[in-house]
């Protein structure tokens, strides 16, 4: 290094100073030039981009669910409603000590172990800072004022409401009016998904379901202008939830307080339809369940009770229990028998207790046979056939008949088919034709096969809804009604379309019907007339009844039992006994009540379902004279 | 020879001339007063949107101004000589204060960086490094001949890296960067030879990997990946960084008006007020409002640079030099930084961003500028 640049020269370096400042200003200017590079990236070329991004961010479309519509009773009562249910949500950035609120938390609404972590569990998951987390649902009315009063201790802490189902009767019309689920994903592929973008629930069982898209209304829009923490703004634009239909039915909610409570523990089934409508006044199965659990949510251990209990709770024995009909076929195959001209009211028959046909050996007893050959009916004509239920005279008749037109003839009357109006889910039953028993079983029917039909056995099937409609059928002289949950609605609704009334049953006058329904008035009201003289029904609900009835028992044999599963030996003999029967319809002159009554392992269809009946029939024509006066 | 001996006429710095006008008697230049004014009242203008109706934070900030304009004139009234003379015992009280600072210090926002005097007041040390660093280094330069030999250099960044190095530590790396900065300009305008500049940037480039690895916070490394990629934590790390590029994007070319930026008022864009508000002005005036911003910016580097090389000594270039191009990496960084091309670190847009302790700083700093250029030689 020479001297000269060790000695210091302020000219030159002054003159380095100004060379460098220069330099150094064009760097800044270059590096100027990276921003304004970079802006005009940003404000210009992509601005179209950032300027979506930007409206993305500040305005959000909410849907607004619809509110179901309700369902009513035919008397005005609310058979499921709304009801307000809140949750809990916390706001974690809101809190100073999440660790001491949770705390706070689990001692106020006194919680377990089970909920604290599953509120971890809620808290954990990724959200957008300072939004609210829902941690638990279906807060009941005293936590919610427990939290209301802790306030102070709960920084953070939101409580939200919304609408949920709920169903007054609980268990007692489970099954008339069905119940709403929660909506799965699987629900999503089977409607319109934009529809059920703000909803919970989805309508899965019984009148819930079959009118889901008018309960359910139809969804609305708003768009809304929201900050950074996802709180409205503004509302910018409106387009309303409308409100689902409200739905009123034919049901008759005290009329079905009173037949759940006719058939009191039993397990079975009752259908009552009102026979100049078809509405269905009161539709039980018992055992039931509670549809508001599917709604707040249960326990895995109270669903697998339900879910798993061989008296299968969820079992909607009313449309899809199937059954033999046993002798409450009778009336069918009587009143077949006389339109076909195979027999006469007045022609008679010998009951000595059983029945044979031409060369062959076996032998079908008659339900009053003994051992000692002292049963039977004597001489019987189709009216004490009826009332008497003589089994002998319907072998000898259905043998008589030709197969086809028996089943054609019975077909008339709803069974084998679902003619309800909007019961989708309701089982066919079975009218076991020639053709069905050899694709079905591979067999030929066998001239034993019609002898067992006559009396409503073999692998003759009906659901209490179908021999309902059987009751309706004869109460209106032959005039076939569908059975029908809907009485009416705000307005018009699309899930019915037009369904053709049914054509009256063929072949028979009105004098056939009368004289059928004397039969079974008798059934019911004919005492006092000694040994084999009186209704099969008489002793047990003939005395003192204030108007007249129609009826017809049955005792039908279990057809096959549910095998393989864990029966003891003592529930393997109570599923072995015999199901109990009951058809009826009242008053006679002018009927508005017809109904079928199905008593699971019941016993004597007499003894055990025509009281059940009877006390229906009580029920419903004391209100209805009540509501005259 | 006789070139290198050759002593330059008084009349060549301004402030050694006969002439005097009023402005240099009382050590203002108007020209860069003017630039810094429209700058303020841009802030002010831009503040008021985005403080969002809080009348309170627009009144303290007014206030602050209101301190800093007489920091600037009280700045400028000292002499020269005073600053060469306080320079060194100045960096030490500052270098003292840092090592207090890790100890005694307060910590806000998990870092330690403020000294709390009970019942009077609480500064941040790192700041008043942010001048007495650059001046401690042209202290120790102006004894020396420059360009700066090895050895100077080497002390030189020894004086700069002891206090960059505790302010990184507490942690504050936006402070560390612009204090080192401060003391790097120093050089730069010392004359260091360009090939070692080149070299240093060069051994900075290979360094970066192990800087990366030892150097870096786990948080600070997150911010560097969500620079390139902001999507892959769009509600965390990249949340800032998609919002006030979003905001500024869709500004456009004229912006969306003021007080019309959804962006700030909706709470999408976070430190509005602070860090972020070049964003605001992005969105709301657009990128001619950005554009305008950064002329005023650039004018008054210009105009401080010009004055830094007309003041009457080399330590008096030095510092002033040193002063404006802290000030231009202030605005670069925070600039880079909110339209997503620096990664995010705590440095506010000089001027404009609400809060108190870096415009006083800064308006301390152009008032030393006008006195290096506004005073007799000496």
């Amino acid at each position: 290094m020479s001297l000269e640049l060790s000695i210091k020269d302020p000219g030159r370096e002054q003159d380095m100073f100004a060379g460098r400042a220069i330099a150094l200003f064009v760097v800044v200017v270059l590096m100027f030039g990276v921003l304004v590079a970079r802006l005009v990236t940003l404000q210009i070329v992509e601005h179209e981009t950032y300027q979506s991004r930007a409206d993305d961010n500040r305005t959000k479309i909410q849907t607004l669910a619809p509110s179901r519509g309700m369902i009513y009773d035919r008397n005005g009562r609310i058979l499921a409603d709304n009801k307000t249910s809140f949750s809990l949500a916390i706001v974690p950035e809101r809190t100073d000590d999440l660790d001491a609120l949770l705390h706070s938390i689990v001692e106020i609404l006194t919680l377990t172990p089970q909920h604290l972590e599953r509120i971890r569990n809620a808290l954990d998951k990724p959200r957008r800072p300072d939004s609210a987390v829902v941690v638990l649902e279906a807060l009941s009315e005293k936590q919610v004022a427990m939290l209301a009063v802790n306030r102070h201790r709960l920084r953070g802490v939101e409580v939200t409401s919304q609408l949920i189902r709920s169903y007054p009767m609980g268990e007692l019309a489970a099954h008339a009016v069905g119940s709403v689920r929660r909506l799965t994903k699987e629900d999503l592929r089977t409607v319109e998904p934009v529809q059920y973008s703000g909803s919970q629930f989805i309508g899965k069982r019984g009148v819930e379901a079959f009118y889901e898209k008018s309960l359910h209304g139809k969804v609305g829009y708003q768009k809304v202008e929201t900050d950074a923490y996802g709180r409205v703004r503004r509302v910018l634009e409106v387009q309303g939830a409308q409100t689902g239909q409200n739905l009123t039915l034919h049901l008759d909610s005290r009329l079905q307080v009173a037949s759940v409570a006719a058939l009191g523990e039993r397990r079975g089934a009752i259908v009552a339809l009102d026979p100049r409508t078809g509405g269905v006044l009161a539709m039980v199965s018992q055992p039931s369940y509670d549809p508001n659990l599917f709604v707040t949510g249960m326990s895995i251990s109270t669903f697998d009770d339900l879910a798993s209990s061989i008296y299968l709770p969820l079992f909607n024995r009313a449309v899809n229990g199937q059954y033999a009909p046993g002798s409450t076929f009778k009336p069918v195959v009587g009143l077949a028998g006389i339109s076909s001209g195979v027999t006469q009211w007045s022609e008679t028959i010998e009951d000595k207790g059983w029945f044979q046909l031409p060369g062959q050996e076996r032998v079908y007893r008659d339900w009053s046979w003994t051992k000692d050959d002292s049963g039977g009916q004597g001489q019987v004509d189709l009216n004490r056939a009826i009332y008497r239920s003589s089994n002998v005279y319907f072998y000898d008749l259905a043998s008589r008949m030709e197969i086809g037109s028996l089943l054609e003839f019975a077909s008339q009357f709803g069974l084998g088919r679902n003619v309800a109006v909007d019961i989708p889910e309701a089982s066919t039953g079975l009218l076991p034709t020639p053709e069905w028993k050899r694709k079905a079983k591979n067999q030929p029917w066998y001239p034993g096969d019609s002898v067992n039909l006559g009396i409503g056995q073999g692998d003759l099937l009906a659901t209490p809804m179908q021999m309902a409609t059987v009751a309706a059928a004869i109460a209106n002289r032959g005039k076939v009604v569908r059975p029908k949950m809907l009485l009416s609605s705000d307005v018009s609704i699309d899930e019915v379309g037009t369904i053709d009334e049914l054509p009256s049953v063929l072949g028979l006058d009105g004098e056939d019907w009368e004289l059928m329904i004397d039969a079974m008035e008798n059934v019911v009201h004919r005492g006092g007339q000694g040994f084999r003289g009186n209704g099969t029904a008489w002793a047990y609900i003939g005395q003192q009844v204030g108007y007249r009835m129609a009826g017809k028992s049955g005792t039908a044999q279990v057809v096959e039992i549910t095998q393989g599963e864990e029966y003891d030996e003592e529930q393997l003999s109570e599923f072995r006994r015999k199901h109990a029967w009951f058809i009826a319809f009242a008053p006679v002159d002018d009927p508005t009540i017809a109904l079928a009554v199905l008593v699971e392992n019941g016993g004597g269809g007499s003894s055990v379902a025509a009281p059940v009946a009877r006390a229906i029939i009580d029920a419903h024509l004391t209100e209805e004279l009540a509501s005259i006066h | 020879m006789t070139q290198d001996f050759q002593r330059r006429l008084p009349s060549y710095g301004a402030s050694a001339g006969t002439n005097t006008s009023w402005s240099d008697r009382i050590h203002v230049d108007p020209i860069l007063l003017l630039l810094i004014t429209g700058v303020v009242l841009f802030g002010l203008v831009i503040l008021s949107s985005a403080v969002d109706g809080n009348e309170a934070l627009f009144d303290a900030q007014v206030r602050r101004i209101g301190v800093a304009y007489a920091a600037l004139i009280i700045a400028a009234q000292l002499p020269p000589a005073m600053y060469l003379r306080w320079a060194p015992f100045l960096y030490l009280v500052g270098l003292g204060l840092l090592i207090l600072v890790l100890f005694v210090g307060i910590e806000v926002k998990g870092s330690q960086r403020w000294i709390d005097i009970p019942g009077l007041f609480r500064f941040q040390p790192s700041e008043l490094m942010k001048i007495a660093v650059p001046m401690a280094v042209a202290w120790y330069l102006q004894q020396r001949v420059l360009p700066p030999s090895i050895k100077h250099t080497f002390f030189s960044l020894l004086i700069i890296a002891l206090p960059a190095f505790a302010i990184g530590v507490e942690p504050d790396l936006g402070t560390s960067i612009l204090v080192a900065g401060a003391g790097v300009s120093v050089l730069l305008l010392a004359g260091l030879s360009w090939r070692w500049i080149l070299g240093a940037l060069t051994l900075v480039a290979a360094a970066a990997p192990l800087f990366w690895q030892f150097v870096l916070r786990d948080y600070q490394r997150q911010r560097i990946l969500t620079l390139f990629d902001p999507q892959s934590d769009p509600l965390g790390a990249g949340w800032n960084i998609i919002q006030s590029t979003t905001a500024i994007g869709s500004g456009g070319i004229f912006g969306k008006g003021l007080y019309q930026g959804s962006q700030s008022y909706l709470d999408f864009l976070p430190e509005a007020r602070t860090d972020f508000i070049v964003a605001v002005v992005g969105e709301e005036l657009g990128f001619v409002g950005i554009a305008f911003l950064l002329t005023l910016y650039l004018l008054i580097i210009a105009r401080g640079l010009y004055l830094a090389s007309q003041a009457g000594s080399t330590f008096g270039r030095l510092v002033a030099g040193a002063l404006v191009l802290t000030f231009f990496i202030y605005l670069f960084v925070n600039i880079a930084m909110v339209s997503g091309i620096l990664p995010v670190v705590g440095v506010p847009l000089p001027l404009v961003s609400y809060g108190g302790t870096s415009a006083i700083t800064l308006m301390a700093g152009f008032g030393i500028i006008m006195s290096m250029r506004t005073h007799k030689a000496w």
